[in-house]
């Protein structure tokens, strides 16, 4: 399997990512350095708080937000800052739910569908390969078409479940962001997500969720590989065309 | 005040990992004749008269409940006629 070409690093931009903290977020610090590693300014945003700081982009990071109460993600998405979020992404501005984020996005009516707990009833812990399935989107258009990649993925509850017309829409309008690929026992679905799914996004492709973590793979030291990187690129591609378009 | 309860299960066709894992322990544990186990949620709401059947299928459909993967009851239990369950006899001390 191939990974996609390492993007370059992109001309300054003076983007500004939010990065939002809930009681119970773990990976607030690791996705704040992927923005900055990636050339952005990460702004925290706290979960209690409804102002937005005037961000390009927001990520709301993984992590057990209130303790996954109720159901995860159920809570977090009730919060102020989600009610300025889900605002702010209704008039277009781009969001990344990346695990505990994505199951946030779900919850809170942007995405569609729900996680569920793993068919296993394991937590699943493990660097997962993904292939990048729309490479159009704000949060992917880096990755070059069929771009296979490794980054870390470990979750309790990452099965993707929505109805089958909600999938076929998904899968006819392009919307199946990342799909889990390679061979089981080691690769492939690990999970029980329908279709494969690990990652889909918002019919104008600037919302964005997956289960893996593309913010703990940004360098080969730290991480398995820098796959992860082509997330932050490509929403710093867009919020530089909006920039030079003036808008 | 009223009593209200609402049950939460998972829909029919959506996976249940842990209702499976329950059965399979049944059947270990010398209950072979049980043939399925859902998992769900009860909550136990304690609500004044401002709050309509309306505002309990709100709270219901919206945070209690996902209906993605999830249908739910909801039933006024009345007034004082429910001594007999624990956890309804003090609900001001689980505060």
């Amino acid at each position: 399997m191939t990974t996609s070409a390492t993007p370059a690093v992109p001309e300054a931009t003076n983007a500004r990512i939010g990065v939002i903290t809930f009681p119970g977020t773990l990976d607030d610090v690791d996705a704040a350095r992927a923005v900055r590693y990636s050339g952005a300014e990460a702004v925290p945003l706290w979960h209690a708080d409804a102002d937005l700081k005037r961000v390009d982009a927001v990520v709301v990071p993984g992590g057990f937000s209130y303790g996954d109460y109720l159901r995860a993600g159920a809570i977090a998405a009730q919060a102020p800052v989600m009610r300025s979020v889900i605002e702010a992404a209704r008039g277009g501005m781009p969001v990344l739910g990346i695990c505990n984020g994505f199951q946030i996005l779900c919850e809170a009516g942007l995405l569609p569908g729900v996680l569920i707990r793993n068919a296993s009833l394991r937590f699943i812990c493990r660097d997962q390969w993904l292939r990048v399935e729309n490479t159009s989107s704000v949060w992917t258009a880096r990755f070059e078409p069929g771009a296979e990649i490794l980054i870390p993925m470990k979750n309790a509850e990452g099965c993707f479940v929505a109805g089958e017309d909600v999938l076929d829409e998904l899968e006819g309008e392009g919307r199946v962001l990342f799909r889990y690929v390679g061979d089981a026992p080691t690769q492939g679905n690990p999970n029980g997500a329908l279709r494969d799914i690990a990652g889909i996004c918002s019919a104008d492709g600037r919302i964005a969720g997956l289960m893996p973590h593309p913010e703990h793979a940004i360098d080969p030291l730290t991480g398995p590989t820098d796959d992860g990187l082509g997330l932050f690129f490509s929403v710093q591609d867009f919020i530089g065309s909006l920039q030079t378009a003036g808008v | 005040m009223a009593r209200v309860a609402v049950d939460v299960v998972i829909k029919p066709e959506i996976l249940d990992p842990q209702g499976k894992a329950i059965l399979a322990a049944l059947a270990r544990t010398g209950h072979p004749g049980v043939s399925s186990v859902r998992q769900g949620k009860h909550f136990d709401l304690e609500v004044d008269d401002s709050v309509s059947d309306d505002d309990l299928e709100q709270i219901a459909g919206t945070l209690l409940a996902n209906p993605v993967i999830e249908t739910w009851t909801v039933s006024r239990l009345g007034g004082n006629n429910h001594h007999s369950e624990p956890a309804l006899a003090a609900p001001e001390a689980a505060l």
